[in-house]
């Protein structure tokens, strides 16, 4: 009955430990995939072209995304809660 | 479309003009979902994470994962909760390997056509596990093993490993005034599966991710044993920021203290050389576990490496990838 219960750990919402968020901006995307290549909490997705999406409830704010970015369409904000 | 100047992190070398073999070779990568899920307690910017995704981005819903203790299990499978959308199954830190070649036999048995792949940690590869490998090699089971190479015990408070490279600083090996970290260079693990004659080992870095993938795809084609060992930074380990821990990742084969290469068929194959070699300086200033270096300790180091990236040489027929 335990192991039937088992469940993934999408129910631990990571996004809690981020002090920086990530902010993407499209039009400076040239869609080479670092980003979601680099991500270690599998949390930036490509939707389409040119069009990647970071969901913010598992994001920890590494800042790798931003830092590998080659154009710096990412960008690292302060966030306040 | 503007194409900007290519920083050299995919391994086609393409680092002349403008990037477009990474762009268009990661393309196939891109649109799969993720079969290691959000939500697990890795530290920010963790290096081993992004290499699992890696795998299991190839290995797809048909493999078997096979982790012994270490980082990845803990972060990825405290109970009741699971990061794998694959099976999965933990061993004790011993054997890993022995466990996986049980599962490859059984395998074999009810027909089934699929290969247990082996994620273990440094402790669990070079230390603790290294008998089981090594018989697991010995008998060239159909198993990969892939030792995911954070250069310390990581989970349990940075102790050192018999994979620590020379003078870093752990908590069992601090740097004071009597001592200057670690004292032994590091465990070459894949020079010892080498030994053994397998028919595929290689060595993968996190930074370069096309390079790993495609290592992994030719491993999990071949027949019996394959080995890669792939460079994570660990940023609290290590003593880096946590952004930074790719980058430093790429400068480690920059400066050749990581040589990407690959033991195919009894051929040693060189897969990327830098076109400038930097000195090691470079990537030992930027971690704090180095901090206490000085000339004389870095020129030491700045030898060892020298000294393999020659033997490599000798050894390889340089071919670097298109």
């Amino acid at each position: 009955m335990l192991i039937l219960r088992q469940k993934t750990t999408l129910v631990n919402k990571t996004g809690g430990w981020r002090t920086f968020v990530p902010k993407f901006y499209k039009e400076k995307c040239i869609d080479c995939g670092s980003c979601h290549l680099y991500c270690p909490d599998s949390a930036i997705k490509r939707i389409s072209e040119r069009e990647y999406e970071i969901n913010l409830d598992y994001c920890k704010g590494c800042g790798i995304c931003s830092n590998e970015c080659p154009t710096k369409a990412i960008e690292m904000i302060l966030e306040e809660k | 479309m503007e194409y900007v100047k290519c920083r050299g992190k995919c391994v086609a070398n393409c680092s002349a003009v403008r990037c477009f073999t990474f762009r268009r070779e990661s393309k196939k990568y891109l649109v799969k979902d993720d079969l290691f899920l959000s939500g697990h307690r890795a530290c920010q910017g963790c290096g081993a994470t992004i290499a699992i995704r890696h795998v299991l981005k190839v290995a797809g819903r048909n493999c078997i994962i096979v982790q012994p203790t270490g980082c990845m299990e803990v972060v990825s499978t405290q109970y009741p909760e699971t990061s794998w959308l694959v099976p999965y199954i933990h061993v004790a830190f011993e054997n890993a390997a022995a466990v996986a070649s049980g599962i490859s036999r059984a395998l074999k048995v009810k027909g089934i056509k699929a290969k247990p792949i082996v994620i273990a940690g440094d402790g669990g590869t070079v230390d603790i596990g290294l008998q089981s490998l090594s018989g697991m090699l010995e008998r060239d089971e159909n198993v990969l093993y892939i030792c995911y190479d954070n250069e310390a015990y990581m989970n349990t408070g940075i102790q050192r490993s018999g994979s620590t490279p020379l003078f870093a600083a752990t908590t069992t090996t601090p740097s004071g005034k009597l001592s200057k970290g670690e004292d032994r260079p590091k465990k070459d693990i894949a020079k010892i599966a080498i030994a053994h004659d397998i028919k595929y080992v290689a060595t993968a870095n996190v930074a370069f991710p096309l390079d790993f993938m495609k290592k992994v795809e030719k491993a999990l084609k071949i027949s019996g044993a394959a080995f890669i060992h792939i460079l994570t930074p660990c940023p609290p380990g290590w003593r880096i920021p946590e952004s930074k821990s790719i980058e430093i990742a790429r400068l480690a084969v920059d400066t050749c203290m990581w040589i990407l290469y690959e033991y195919e068929n009894g051929k040693y194959k060189i897969n990327y050389l830098p076109t400038v070699k930097k000195p090691v300086k470079e990537y030992l200033l930027l971690q704090g576990r180095f901090k206490h270096l000085d000339e004389k300790d870095i020129e030491t180091i700045q030898k060892l490496v020298d000294k393999r990236y020659e033997e490599l040489l000798k050894l390889a027929e340089i071919t670097i990838q298109e």
